[in-house]
């Protein structure tokens, strides 16, 4: 009889080795393979790529517990703090305004990109122009319905044409996973400026640093020039 | 035989307390691992529970435990290293086993472990290597470029898919076999058992119940067989 422990081949041992050559390809190849699966699923109408891991999708990132569902006619955004005129708009004053809709990439400081995003809604701007920020102001904070969520603009980067106080989506209202019935959207900075579930936006004498700024993230979050990282612009 | 208890002179140990208490406590780490992915990685399940922060801490220390066991079991216990051997090396008769399993036959010839087994090891082996320098990778991510730390996720990624597959194979035959099972609950099977599904374990022979020349006659029959 053969000695099960000695005889015969080591295959274990290969299987082993085989998978840790495959994993460090694997690393080097990643970054390749993961952008050429987000341009397949561009153009992919069986959605089957959204099961391959890493591809072109969102992922659901909430830092707080369950975000209760806000009915849209309970929605207010209060605007206050170094402001002329404070405000408190709801889903249809917010409505009313002048409307604009940006196309755009979404990229994730891990990593993932979504390309071609329609968002519509508000500029941040078109806001400002409302309650009037007064001359100590030279930041803005933003609160989340979901409390824990913060996040931070200086006045200057608020004023900028790609920033948007969104309520559409790939031209749909916002669900709530993705933040909705409002949520912030600032195309050139990584996706975790873009606040989910806005209710709270107020003007501040200086930069207050937001959730994620906390946990070691750049407040200056533009794509591709922070946080270490050298993606392409998404402006 | 299942399920009865054969006085412990005539039954046959399988599993030391060692390896088993190796089993429990790496199952326990890998089931949170899994269940702490599945709540950060699978889109409805996060937006149910969110807490990201608490989630990834979980799973930070889970992982960074999951070497533990094992590193334990490998310096600590002897006899785990001779299954550790067991599992390492094909027989001939490993072979036939996966023939037979390509058609969904898991009844193949096996020695103490049977092929699927063997091959399942080495694979959870590797992948808790991979998984653990990759979620380092993940963790640390500072000092790395970025395309390396997309790379690292991708396998991170791809290899959880992997793991989940195999698990839940490795559930499946578990769930299709008590005796298996309680070998490990308890570290003892019947004799009878071990005829049936691992007719060539070399401490078999010494029960008198594992016929060897037999055995070794089915093999070669097999083989012919399979040819």
């Amino acid at each position: 009889m053969a000695n099960e422990a000695a005889d015969g081949t080591p295959i274990g041992r290969r299987v082993v080795l085989g998978m840790l050559a495959l994993a460090g390809i694997g690393v080097a190849v990643g970054s390749k393979a993961t952008s050429a699966i987000t341009e397949v699923a561009k153009n992919d109408p069986t959605g089957l790529t959204g099961l391959i891991p890493g591809g072109g999708r969102f992922r659901f990132y909430s830092v707080a517990g369950p975000v209760d569902e806000i009915p849209r006619s309970d929605y207010r955004l209060r605007v206050d703090g170094e402001v002329e005129r404070p405000a408190e708009f709801t889903f249809e004053e917010l409505a009313a305004l002048p409307q604009t809709r940006l196309v755009k990439d979404v990229q994730c400081v891990t990593g993932w990109r979504v390309p071609d995003v329609e968002w519509g809604g508000v500029l941040l701007s078109d806001i400002l122009e409302q309650v009037r920020p007064k001359a100590s102001a030279t930041a803005l904070e933003f609160g989340s319905s979901d409390g824990i969520y913060t996040e931070s603009l200086t006045l200057d980067q608020a004023q900028r044409p790609d920033i948007l106080v969104a309520t559409h989506m790939q031209g749909e209202p916002i669900i709530n996973d993705h933040g909705g019935p409002v949520r912030l959207y600032v195309a050139p900075m990584y996706f975790y400026k873009s606040l989910k579930w806005l209710d709270r936006i107020t003007l501040t004498t200086a930069v207050e640093p937001g959730y994620w700024e906390d946990l070691g993230y750049d407040v200056d979050a533009w794509v591709g020039r922070s946080n270490g990282r050298d993606d392409a612009p998404t402006v | 035989m299942a399920g009865t208890t054969l006085p412990r002179s005539e039954s046959l140990r399988r599993f030391t307390p060692g390896e088993r208490w190796l089993h429990l406590s790496f199952g326990v780490l890998m089931g949170a691992l899994i269940l702490t992915a599945a709540f950060l990685y699978v889109d409805p399940l996060s937006a149910m529970v969110g807490r990201r922060a608490l989630l990834a801490e979980i799973h930070f220390w889970a992982g960074l435990l999951l070497p533990i066991p094992l590193l334990a079991a490998v310096f600590l216990s002897p006899p785990f290293r001779q299954d550790a051997r067991r599992l390492n090396r094909f027989q001939q008769w490993d072979w036939v086993w996966m023939r037979r399993a390509l058609r969904f036959d898991t009844s193949g010839p096996s020695g103490k472990f049977n092929a699927g087994q063997k091959v399942n090891s080495a694979f959870v082996l590797g992948a808790t290597i991979v998984m653990f320098v990759t979620g380092l990778m993940l963790h640390f991510f500072a000092p790395l470029p970025d395309n390396v730390r997309t790379g690292a996720t991708f396998v991170h990624d791809l290899f959880a898919l992997a793991i989940v597959i195999m698990g839940v194979g490795h559930i499946w035959m578990a769930w299709n076999d008590p005796e298996a099972r309680s070998g490990l609950r308890t570290g003892f099977v019947s004799p009878g058992w071990a005829a049936q599904k691992h007719p060539l374990w070399d401490e078999l022979a010494s029960t008198g119940r594992g016929s060897g020349e037999e055995v070794t006659r089915e093999v070669s029959e097999h083989h012919q067989k399979d040819r």
